[in-house]
């Protein structure tokens, strides 16, 4: 690989050495190089086909204790000196509107490596034979009668980083994720109707083509594929106050949104206010002990969960990868932080800055943010248990307000439960609630036989903007008496 | 600050390097894209400077195509050997994947690319983190001033691209946008919103912005709830841009209307006759375009008007596919999602904003929607919340702010509902790119849940 080839530690000292010269009391710099394979099939039909690349740095400083960050593409030591002053320059510039100097926790420096374990590489699987996996998938589902069209894909993505900081620290690692996915519409006149497998985000994980493999997406599409018809025909899903039972395919988006997005310290010390909100969240909560769920939500933000997308070897500021509990028994105890939010709150940065790339500051993300299993029952014991309520599954839309309170969720499709058996289908279901209130009133979640991990390849935060590979592992729960069936249909 | 800036010619030349090392590696036809952004960010929140960056980039982009294979490769490589890897890489693809029996052609030279000195300001280009900073300081005055705490943004880019294909198209332009947003909070809870796009970043009045926040900041303390329900409204600008951006998204492309995916059918009547639509990469009020990602130029296309479903926009494959030519609306290859509307239009009315909100017996002003997202795409039903400024108007007049709602509802049936349109427009980056946008006034809106603030 070019990568191996570049001379990584004479770039990352030089940009150290010139920032530092310039001025900054902290200098680090991220060398990346990403690599990226995408393909799209369209209703039996290759549709698009793409590799890419794209290599550069970015560096972060610290002068007069206001942030600077400089990015680019020429990995050349003339542009690393350009670059880290340009970086130095925009700190002093942010100085000059600077209230509270920024003060980065102790930690450790971080040295060493980190691969995403995997059993076969995505990147070195012919071509021909991912197209041919896909295809098979999608004239399953093509082959419907009733099928409108059809969206099969594949993704894989690889990052090359090094991260270096004046403190002496210095890491590499290799991270590679994919993920795959079909999808089915159906369209008669004004109803349009979507089933998608194996969840709405596109099958994403940490790992290797095995993962692909391991999800047989050809036995899934055809069923896939005509429930999405039969959704055409099914009643609306009624309005009113229900037991609702989720599956994996959305708790874990209900999970991201309500629970991963309101513990981003960053977010709740307004740093992310102009753009998608702050958060309920406060401190005086984490003192109080705030109740934020039932006594059986226990949520952890652990990079270091096998398969997910959030796990890695170190963040993006050199914080070693860590299981940070975020609700213990429905008690809301931590945050995801960052060397810089972590001791406003008395604590030690939990690891969870991550950049997308290069080019981009890294900021507060997910890890992996999980859900943990309750012995007692799996997911299908727990509809045995239910006498009356919907099964939802597979999201459709999601929404939440700007202090991550009023969601409202839709599904792909809800199915009745009475007397603890699946029953008919309901179209175009949706749930709405207020966040503690919907986890307080969690009376099951399932055990590990229904735990799995999930990825969300599209979490979009920060200006400008960053996409996020985060993990959820989750195994399905019931929620009391939720608002169902909003809006005029 | 700002380095020597390769003109966009020098992209054209290595776009057409590109496309020759694609002739070598067995294309029948070939386009090479050239992105080339020098952008930079300034973020300031509770009222000082927290995040302050800049990028340098140019990317690449090859789509190879060998009969009716097509591959598509990127890089942001640009030497000799980084070329040769590219076209290798696009080549290698073109020719392990099936036929693609629906590629006819890559676009010809269709019309000329036309100079629109408009979309270009040096000052933008020239834009420094000192010249930033100043604007961040000038909101945060205005906030100190109104005893309210300033959040937000200040961005400019100068973005150039530069297309290439083997049938003669040739396509090289820069462009320059800003954005300046300002979320104004005050300890009692309330918050305000305001912002400015535009071409040129010097034309941008951070003060005057930071005023607007922070008056919308004090006078939403204090906010009471009411009862969700069908309310009629009046949204400010900032809200409007969300209804254009997501019928944008959802159906004024030929893709969606192509897969039976769309509302937009030609004649069909989807608002009243106060609505009229269209996209215009030249209108200089916007943030304009030249020419598309495929180096088609930009054609003006009329979506709605008088309330009725026009046109929608084009790229080459879904032209292709209806027999009528592009109307340089493409986005880099491969690109499943099909074209968009980058440049939208709303025409102006003749209501003053006095007149708007006077037209209000009991019902709510939205200053701005939060993260809203389709429900059901065909029936265009969006649920979102409102956010920054929220009002009760009751006898043609504001009497005080309210606490966000929810709302779903079909943004059809709100352009059916369209009641008086400002006569006033702004400049707004939704997330389809710039919009220029009125105020309007609703019948009716379906709010359908509350929150705490």
């Amino acid at each position: 690989m070019r990568y191996a080839g570049l001379p990584m530690r004479e770039l990352s000292d030089r940009a150290l050495s010139t920032a530092t010269v310039r001025g900054a009391s902290y200098a680090d710099v991220r060398i990346v190089r990403r690599l990226e394979e995408s393909i799209a099939i369209k209703t039996s039909r290759v549709e698009g086909v793409a590799s890419g690349e794209t290599e550069g740095f970015g560096i972060r400083v610290l002068v007069d204790g206001a942030w600077g960050f400089a990015s680019s593409h020429r990995l050349e030591p003339d542009e690393v000196d350009r670059i880290a002053a340009q970086a130095v320059r925009i700190a002093r510039a942010s100085a000059t509107a600077l209230r509270h100097p920024v003060v980065l926790d102790d930690r450790p420096p971080a040295h060493g490596t980190y691969v995403t374990p995997l059993v076969e590489d995505p990147f070195a699987i012919p071509l021909e034979a991912k197209i041919g996996d896909l295809l098979a998938a999608d004239e399953a589902a093509t082959g419907v009668r009733g099928i409108a069209y059809t969206e099969t894909s594949y993704g894989a993505r690889r990052e090359w980083k090094s991260f270096a900081a004046s403190d002496g620290s210095y890491t590499e690692q290799t991270i590679t994720h994919v993920g795959a996915a079909v999808e089915a519409n159906a369209i008669e006149g004004d109803d349009h109707q979507r089933r998608s497998y194996p969840d709405a985000g596109g099958g994403w994980n940490a790992g290797g083509y095995e993962l692909v493999r391991g999800l047989d997406l050809a036995g899934a599409a055809e069923p896939l594929a005509e429930e999405a018809v039969e959704l055409l025909s099914a009643p609306q899903c009624p309005s009113g106050r229900s037991t609702i039972i989720l599956d994996q395919n959305q708790l874990y988006l209900q999970v991201h949104e309500s629970c991963g997005h309101p513990t981003e310290l960053d977010r709740v010390f307004g740093t992310e206010a102009s753009y998608a909100g702050t958060s309920f969240l406060t401190p005086d909560k984490l003192e109080s002990g705030f109740r934020y769920g039932s006594d059986l939500i226990d949520i952890v933000a652990d990079a270091t969960a096998p398969g997910g997308m959030g796990t890695f070897g170190w963040d993006d500021e050199g914080v070693e990868a860590q299981a940070v509990p975020l609700v213990r028994e429905g008690i809301f105890v931590g945050y995801l932080s960052s060397r810089e939010t972590a001791p406003r709150i008395g604590r030690r940065s939990g690891g969870a800055m991550r950049a997308d790339g290069w080019n981009r500051i890294p900021l507060i993300r997910m890890t992996n943010v999980n859900l943990l299993p309750k012995p007692g029952l799996s997911l299908e014991e727990i509809v045995a248990d239910t006498d009356d309520g919907l099964y939802l599954s597979s999201n459709r839309s999601w929404s939440i307000d700007d202090r991550r309170l009023n969601f409202q969720f839709a599904t792909e499709v809800a199915r009745e439960i009475k007397g603890g058996k699946l029953g008919r289908l309901y179209k175009n279901p949706t749930y709405t609630g207020i966040t503690y209130e919907f986890w307080r009133s969690c009376d099951a979640v399932g055990d590990e036989r229904s735990y799995k991990m999930l990825g969300t390849p599209n979490c979009g935060k920060g200006e400008p903007g960053q996409g996020g590979h985060v993990g959820h592992a989750v195994s399905g729960a019931r929620f009391r008496n939720v608002q169902i069936g909003v809006g005029k249909w | 600050m700002v380095a020597e800036r390769p003109t966009a010619g020098t992209w054209l030349g290595l776009a057409e390097e590109a496309i020759e090392l694609a002739a070598t590696e067995g294309a029948t036809q070939a386009e090479a894209l050239v992105t080339a952004d020098d952008s930079a960010l300034t973020r300031f929140a509770n009222s000082e400077i927290h995040q302050n960056v800049a990028e340098t980039n140019v990317q690449l982009n090859l789509r190879l195509v060998m009969g009716r294979r097509v591959g598509v490769a990127s890089t942001g490589r640009l030497d000799r050997e980084g070329l040769r890897a590219v076209a290798e890489a696009a080549g290698r693809i073109a020719r392990n994947v099936e036929e693609n029996d629906e590629f006819v052609s890559l676009p010809g030279p269709l019309r000329p690319i036309p100079d629109l000195p408009a979309a270009f300001a040096p000052g933008t280009a020239e834009a420094s983190p000192e010249l930033r900073a100043e604007g961040a300081r000038a909101v945060i005055g205005a906030a100190d001033d109104a005893g309210v705490t300033a959040f937000g943004s200040f961005a400019t880019t100068t973005e150039a691209i530069a297309v290439a294909n083997s049938l003669g198209v040739r396509a090289a332009g820069e462009r320059t946008t800003s954005q300046l947003i300002v979320v104004a909070m005050g300890v009692e809870g309330g918050s305000g919103y305001a912002e400015k796009a535009a071409v040129d970043a010097t034309t941008i009045d951070a003060a005057g912005l930071g005023r607007e926040a922070s008056a919308r900041a004090r006078a939403t303390v204090n906010a009471v709830s009411v009862e969700p329900g069908d309310y009629p409204v009046v949204l400010e600008e900032y809200a409007v841009v969300d209804i254009l951006d997501m019928l944008g998204y959802l159906g004024f492309s030929a893709l969606a209307v192509q897969e039976g995916r769309s509302f937009a059918e030609p004649g069909r009547r989807v608002g009243s006759d106060l609505v009229d639509i269209w996209d215009d990469g030249a209108d200089p009020l916007g943030l304009p375009m030249a020419f598309d990602y495929e180096g088609v130029a930009k054609r003006r296309v009329s979506l709605i008007e008088g309330g009725v479903c026009r046109d929608v926009v084009y790229d080459a494959q879904t032209a292709a596919r209806d027999g009528v030519e592009s109307t340089g609306h493409g986005l880099p290859a491969p690109n499943p999602y099909g074209p968009f509307p980058l440049n939208m239009v709303m025409g102006a009315g003749n209501a003053s904003r006095d007149e708007l909100i006077g037209g209000l017996d009991r019902g709510l002003l939205v200053t701005r929607f939060h993260y809203t997202n389709p429900v059901h795409p065909k029936l265009a039903i969006v649920t979102g919340m409102t956010r920054d400024g929220t009002f009760l108007v009751e006898g043609g007049r504001v009497v005080g702010p309210v606490k966000n709602l929810r709302y779903t509802q079909s943004y059809l049936d709100a352009l059916a509902g369209v009641e008086a349109v400002g006569r006033e427009r702004r400049c707004v980056r939704g997330f389809l790119g710039g919009a220029v946008v009125p105020a309007i006034r609703i019948a009716s809106w379906t709010f359908t849940g509350g929150t705490e603030h």
